[in-house]
C-alpha cells in the first residue's frame, strides 16, 4: 500500500532532488554573470552618451581631459560593413542558389558544403592575416597599404559562410511543388529561381544575412592590421584607400590606454555597438517568430 | 531535373533566354566555388608566407619558447601552450555549466515562458562582440577577482599552477572570459540536441519506472551526446581562435610559466599584438604561428563535422 505514495527518503528521490538543484545552480551560475554583464555595459556605456560623441573626432590619447567623439569610427564601421556586405551577399547568395537549386548532391556540392563549414570555423584573425598577406603587404590596391577596403574584404570572408548557409537552407525549405509548377508552365530555370523560389525564401534569407552583418560589425581581429585605425573624419571617396577607424578597433585601442577619458570613450562605443547588435538580433528574432506563426495558420 | 527537361526538347525557347539560363547557372557555379578558392587560398598563402621560418626552425619552432626579435630567434611554445591551456581549461569549466543549464531549460522545472526567455537570452549573449567582453574583463572582472587570486596564491601556491604572485592581467582571467564567451555556444547547441531527442524515448523510460534523472542520464543524454560533442568541439575551435577578449586580458608576456596566475600568451593574441609592427623574419615566424593555429582549428572543426555525420541521431 505504502509503495504507491511518494517516498521522500528513497535514494532515487534524494538523488533526483540533488541533481535538480545542481542543474538549477548551473543555470544560475551561467545566467547571473551574463545578466550582470549586459546591464553593466548598458548602464556604464549609456551614461557616457552625449550629442558631441556623434559629431567629434576622437582626440589622440594624452593628458587632454576631453576625449572627443567617435564620429569617424561610427562612419568607418558603417562603411567597412557595407563593403563586406557588397562582396559577401552576391557571392554567398549565388553560391547558395547553386547548392540548393542546381547541385544534385554530388561530390562537388558536398565538398563546397564541407568547405562552408570549415570556413565558418576559421579563426577570424586568420582572415586578417590572409588579407594582410594578399592585399596590405603587396599594396595591390593602387599602392595603398592599410585601408578600409582591405578591412571590408577581411570581414567579407567571415560573412560569406553565414550567407551561403542561410541561402542554401532557406531555399531548401521552399516546397518542390512551387518549382514544378513554375517549370511546368514553361518558365526557365533562372526565371523560376528569381521569380518564384528566391522571393518565397526571401524572409528567412534576409534574417540570416542581417544576423551575419550584425556579427561582422562587431568583429575586431580581422581589422586591426587591415583597416588599422584613424582619428580623422572621413570626408571623401578616396578615404577608402587609407587607414580607417571602426568602433570595434576604437574599443580595443582605447581600452588599453591608461587615460580615463579614452576608457570612457571605449565604454560609449561599446554601448552603441552592443545596443545596435542586440536590437538587430531581437528584431529579426521577433520577425522570424511572427512569420512562423502566420505560416501555421 | 535533367531527364524531365529533355522531354521538352522541341519546345522553342528564344536563344537569348537559353543563353541567360546557361550563364545564370554557370555564374552560380563560379560563385559557389569561391568558398573553396578562398579556403585553399588562405591555407596556401599562410603556408608560403611561413616557409622561410619553417625551413629555418622546422618543428623546433613548436617546442622552444624564445621569441626575441633583437636576436632574431623565434619559438612559439609559450603561445601554443597558452592557446591549448586556455581553450581546454575554459572548456572544462563550460561543459558542466552549459550542459546543466541546457538540461534546466529543456526539463519542465519552471514554466515554459521562463525557459524560453532564458534560452533566447543566452543566445543573444553569443552576439556580444568579444572586444566588448574584453573591455568588461579589464575594468570589471580583473578588480573583482583580484582578492580571490591572492587567496588562491596564498593557500595553493605550492601547486605549480598557482605559483606566481598575481599581478593584474593573467591567464586565469583569460580562461574565465572564455567561459563567458563559450557558455552561450555550448548551452544553445546542447539545448537543441536535447530537444531533438524524441519524446517517446522519455515516455518509455518513465513508463518502466525510471526516475527523472535516471532517464536523463541513461536515455536522454546518451541520445543527445553526438550533438553535444559536436557543439563542444565547435566551442573548442572558437576558444582556440578567439582573439580580442583574450588579448586584452591575458597580459601578453612571452616568458613561459606553468602558473595560471602569471601573464601569458596565445597564438592569436601574439598575432594581434605583433603583426602590425613586425618586419623581416619575424613576419614569417608570425605566419608560421598563424599556420599552426589554423591547422589546430581545422582539425577540431573537421573532427566535429565527422562526428556529427557519424553519430547523428537515427530514430
Amino acid at each position: 500500500m505504502n509503495s504507491l505514495y511518494y517516498q521522500k527518503r528513497l535514494s532515487r528521490n534524494i538523488g533526483d532532488k540533488f541533481f535538480t538543484s545542481l542543474s538549477v545552480i548551473c543555470a544560475l551560475i551561467a545566467i547571473l554573470p551574463l545578466i550582470f554583464l549586459v546591464t553593466y555595459i548598458l548602464i556604464k556605456g549609456g551614461s557616457q552618451i552625449t550629442p558631441e560623441l556623434f559629431t567629434l573626432e576622437p582626440n589622440p590619447p594624452g593628458d587632454d581631459l576631453d576625449a572627443g567623439g567617435i564620429n569617424p569610427a561610427l562612419i568607418g564601421t558603417l562603411i567597412i560593413t557595407t563593403i563586406a556586405s557588397i562582396i559577401a551577399i552576391p557571392v554567398g547568395v549565388g553560391g547558395g542558389i547553386y547548392l540548393a537549386e542546381y547541385s544534385k548532391g554530388g561530390a562537388f556540392s558536398r565538398f563546397i558544403r564541407f568547405g562552408v563549414n570549415v570556413l565558418a570555423g576559421v579563426p577570424s584573425i586568420i582572415a586578417g592575416v590572409f588579407i594582410y598577406a594578399l592585399i596590405v603587404s603587396t599594396k595591390i590596391l593602387f599602392g595603398s597599404m592599410y585601408s578600409g577596403l582591405a578591412g571590408g574584404m577581411a570581414l567579407s570572408i567571415l560573412m560569406l559562410p553565414t550567407v551561403i548557409k542561410t541561402t542554401d537552407e532557406g531555399l531548401k525549405m521552399v516546397p518542390n511543388e512551387l518549382r514544378y509548377a513554375s517549370l511546368g508552365v514553361g518558365a526557365s530555370m533562372y526565371t523560376t529561381i528569381l521569380k518564384v523560389t528566391l522571393p518565397s525564401a526571401f524572409r528567412s534569407i534576409a534574417t540570416g544575412v542581417v544576423l551575419g552583418i550584425a556579427r561582422a560589425a562587431g568583429e575586431t581581429a580581422p581589422l586591426i592590421f587591415t583597416a588599422l585605425f584613424s582619428y580623422y573624419y572621413i570626408v571623401g571617396f578616396e578615404d577608402l584607400f587609407y587607414e580607417m577607424g571602426s568602433l570595434a578597433v576604437l574599443i580595443y585601442n582605447f581600452a588599453l590606454e591608461p587615460y580615463d577619458a579614452q576608457n570612457k570613450l571605449a565604454w560609449a562605443a561599446s554601448f552603441i555597438l552592443v545596443l545596435s547588435i542586440l536590437s538587430v538580433n531581437i528584431f529579426s528574432r521577433i520577425l522570424a517568430a511572427f512569420t512562423e506563426k502566420t505560416k501555421r495558420v | 531535373m535533367e531527364e524531365k527537361l529533355t522531354l521538352f526538347k522541341n519546345r522553342k525557347r528564344f536563344g537569348i533566354e537559353k543563353n541567360i539560363d546557361i550563364i545564370f547557372k554557370n555564374t552560380a557555379l563560379v560563385l559557389s566555388s569561391f568558398v573553396a578558392i578562398i579556403l585553399l587560398g588562405i591555407i596556401l598563402v599562410v603556408f608560403f608566407q611561413s616557409f622561410e621560418s619553417f625551413s629555418r626552425y622546422g618543428l623546433k619552432f613548436l617546442v622552444t619558447s624564445e621569441w626575441n626579435p633583437v636576436k632574431d630567434e623565434y619559438g612559439a611554445f609559450t603561445a601554443i601552450y597558452g592557446t591549448l591551456v586556455t581553450s581546454f581549461l575554459s572548456l572544462l569549466i563550460t561543459i558542466p555549466l552549459g550542459v546543466g543549464t541546457a538540461i534546466f531549460i529543456t526539463e519542465d522545472f519552471v514554466p515554459k515562458v521562463f525557459r524560453e526567455i532564458i534560452g533566447s537570452f543566452v543566445e543573444l549573449l553569443a552576439a556580444i562582440p568579444s572586444v566588448v567582453l574584453g573591455l568588461w574583463a579589464i575594468f570589471v572582472m580583473e578588480p573583482f577577482f583580484r582578492a580571490f587570486f591572492v587567496f588562491l596564491h596564498n593557500f595553493f601556491g605550492w601547486i605549480p599552477l598557482f605559483s606566481t604572485e598575481p599581478t593584474g592581467r593573467n591567464t586565469l582571467l583569460a580562461i574565465l572570459i572564455l567561459v563567458v564567451m563559450l557558455l552561450p555556444i555550448v548551452t544553445s547547441i546542447a539545448r537543441d540536441s536535447l530537444n531533438q531527442v524524441p519524446k517517446k524515448l522519455r515516455n518509455a523510460a518513465y513508463g518502466i519506472g525510471a526516475s527523472r534523472w535516471k532517464t536523463i542520464f541513461s536515455v536522454i543524454l546518451p541520445a543527445a551526446l553526438s550533438g553535444i560533442m559536436a557543439g563542444v568541439l565547435l566551442a573548442l575551435g572558437r576558444a582556440m581562435g578567439e582573439t580580442m577578449a583574450v588579448t586584452m586580458i591575458i597580459g601578453n608576456s612571452n616568458a613561459f610559466s606553468w602558473s595560471l596566475l602569471s601573464p601569458g600568451y596565445t597564438i592569436s593574441s601574439m598575432l594581434a599584438n605583433q603583426f602590425g609592427e613586425a618586419d623581416g623574419s619575424q613576419v614569417s615566424s608570425l605566419f608560421y604561428a598563424a599556420f599552426v593555429l589554423m591547422i589546430l582549428s581545422l582539425v577540431v572543426n573537421i573532427f566535429a563535422q565527422w562526428l556529427v555525420k557519424k553519430f547523428s541521431l537515427k530514430y
